[in-house]
């Protein structure tokens, strides 16, 4: 059996990282990879610390401790991580190859040079602004030189002409993916519940991230939508060639397309490995999944509990 | 009739102004959430800087007035704008991860600041410019009163609409505008999509001061005269428009000015002079009360 990829061909690597918010351990010393072109989820119950991990990997919070390694390419050389965690730089990008410490970048930074987008637990969709007008905005940064900082878009010139045109075809093609062309104009905050969801990550797309992070994408979302949810982000691994890393609830969602899967417990590293064998790890079965009445005494005794009725 | 019609005229044209300034409040105020006490002052500074521009090409160059109108107004924009530019480094941006007072306050202060730099610089006193564009067109003749249309009427109204078009353009169809409301809206999420969101509200303030400085030439050319105080009672009526308009709506701080300006002359006539800027207030007191968010403003629908 070949070694998995998240250990063969690792696009993020987090080394014993630790976040803490005065006496409180919210992530303790936590590694783990996310392989390149993977769909990774990170599960576990709530407060177990995924949102922290989460905003530790897009610069919304420093971590008390430990190394967020982020290549495009993916992070084949271990002697140049080092090298780049001794040097006080943030990135380099020696011979065309991007290697970033993530947790030394700002969030804009993390976004525009390491392409690492996000999506929140709540819509955060600019609500006043056309569906079409958000898939624009992300693609703010290559549309801005085109557009000499709005006096080329005055003067109607070609350059931004094209720019601008180009932009507008992409989110189109995204809007039909997503199944919204004939909403393209309506207010994004006057979209059904589901579709705001699936327009965030098309949003998210747009910026034509090699990570795409998604909290809690299929939540409040019924049976069918998340159905849609799950293929929609099978295609953007499949057709788009973007890395997935998920935090999710709904397990139909998880099972149905991760690759990989990592479990928090109480700000720990409880498991890791290929959904087959998360599934059946008895301590995430105990701390998480959750197990029907029969089966639970099995459990328990396969995990040497006692039965205390 | 014949006076009515003649005060429309006036109205349209102050109200304009207004419009111009009004615009500079409610962009600032939508994508920070600050009223930018000191825009008014910055208004009175670009009449200064254009002031100054006029002597300089006319007097010391020699240049005929109507040649020097286009360099002087754009030299003001520009210089105006690079004022703006450095206010807003200097006074507002480090506040802005501060409490929500802190700005304003510091607004404050940077209003007393301009308006006291001109002071010490230039004096207390009016500083008037040799009439410009004296030309008038007469619209009604033999009545009792005759209406007249003056140039600089008619340049007034065709610059501020012609600059109100393009600026419209620029917010609603580039990217530039695009960021701008999606600051407005959510400036964290903006950033994590990579719009650069401190250049964003650096560019509004650079925008918001050329067009206070186009309103500065264009009152300098309609009045002839500005000191250093002027900026606070146009300031405050240009603010008092955006609010009538419905604050952080474009086209409602338009209307605002309008309003403000069409009350204002029109009581003045017909009424009292004295109590004309009661009057505005009165109408805004009154506007607000049945229409909170303004005439234009979105209302904030909350969902339960």
């Amino acid at each position: 059996m070949t070694a998995p990829r998240w250990i063969a061909e690792p696009l993020l690597r987090v080394d014993r990282l630790t976040m803490r918010f005065g006496g409180l351990v919210a992530v303790n010393d936590v590694s783990f990879s996310v392989g390149r072109g993977d769909v990774t989820a990170l599960i576990g119950p709530n407060g177990a610390g995924k949102t922290t991990l989460f905003n530790c990997l897009t610069g919304f919070y420093k971590p008390t401790v430990g190394r967020i390694a982020f290549s495009q390419k993916g992070l084949q050389d271990d002697s140049r991580i080092e090298a780049l965690t001794a040097s006080s730089r943030r990135y380099s990008r020696d011979g065309g190859e991007d290697l970033f410490l993530l947790e030394r970048m700002p969030d804009y930074e993390i976004a525009r040079k390491a392409k690492v987008a996000r999506t929140f637990q709540n819509i955060r969709l600019f609500a006043g602004m056309s569906a079409l007008e958000n898939l624009i905005v992300a693609q703010h940064v290559a549309l801005t030189p085109a557009s000499g900082y709005g006096l080329f878009g005055l003067l109607g010139l070609p350059i931004y002409r094209r720019a601008e045109q180009a932009a507008v075809a992409k989110a189109q093609r995204w809007l039909e993916r997503i199944g919204l062309r004939d909403r393209a104009d309506d207010p994004a905050g006057a979209l059904p519940y589901g579709d705001q969801r699936r327009l965030e990550i098309a949003r998210a797309m747009c910026a034509e991230p090699s990570l795409l992070c998604l909290d809690e994408p299929a939540a409040g979302l019924n049976g069918h939508e998340s159905a849609e949810l799950a293929q929609l982000l099978r295609e953007i691994r499949d057709i788009d060639c973007a890395s997935i890393l998920l935090i999710e609830h709904d397990m139909s969602v998880v099972m149905a397309i991760s690759d990989h899967i990592v479990v928090l417990d109480y700000g720990q590293k409880i498991a890791d490995g290929a959904p087959e064998q998360v599934r059946e790890d008895p301590a995430v079965i105990a701390a998480y999944l959750g197990v029907e009445e029969a089966e639970a005494d099995a459990v328990e005794s396969a995990l040497g509990m006692e039965e205390q009725k | 009739m014949e006076i009515f019609l003649q005060q429309l005229i006036n109205g349209v044209t102050l109200g304009s102004i207004y419009g111009l300034i009004a615009i500079g409040y409610t962009m600032v105020f939508g994508i920070i959430g600050m009223v930018n006490f000191a825009h008014g002052d910055v208004f009175m500074l670009s009449a200064f800087i254009a002031l100054l521009l006029l002597l300089l090409l006319t007097q010391v160059l020699g240049l005929p007035a109507g040649l020097a109108f286009v360099p002087v107004l754009f030299g003001a924009m520009c210089l105006t704008a690079l004022w703006n530019f450095v206010i807003e480094r200097v006074a507002y941006r480090r506040l802005r991860g501060s409490f929500r007072l802190a700005p304003l306050i510091s607004a404050i202060g940077m209003s007393t600041f301009l308006a006291n730099f001109v002071t010490v610089t230039q004096g207390p006193n009016n500083k008037s410019i040799p009439p410009l564009l004296d030309h008038i067109i007469p619209l009604t003749t033999g009545g009792a009163y005759d209406v007249t249309l003056s140039y600089k009427q008619i340049l007034i109204v065709v610059v501020t609409a012609i600059l109100l078009a393009a600026f419209w353009f620029v917010v609603q169809k580039t990217s530039l505008g695009r960021a701008q409301r999606a600051c407005e809206q959510d400036a964290k999420m903006a950033s994590l999509l990579g719009v650069d969101v401190n250049r964003t509200i650096a560019l509004t303030f650079v925008i918001g001061a050329a067009l206070a400085a186009v309103a500065g030439c264009l009152f300098l050319l309609q009045y002839g005269v500005v000191k250093s105080s002027d900026g606070f009672v146009p300031g405050v009526k240009a603010f008092t428009a955006a609010v009538l308009g419905g604050i952080g709506s474009l086209p409602g701080a338009v209307l605002g000015g309008l309003a403000i300006g069409l009350i204002e002359t029109l009581w003045g006539q017909y009424f009292s002079s004295d109590y004309k800027d009661v009057a505005a207030f009165s109408i805004l007191a009154i506007t607000l009360i049945f229409m909170p968010s303004g005439l234009l403003g979105r209302p904030d629908v909350e969902k339960v």
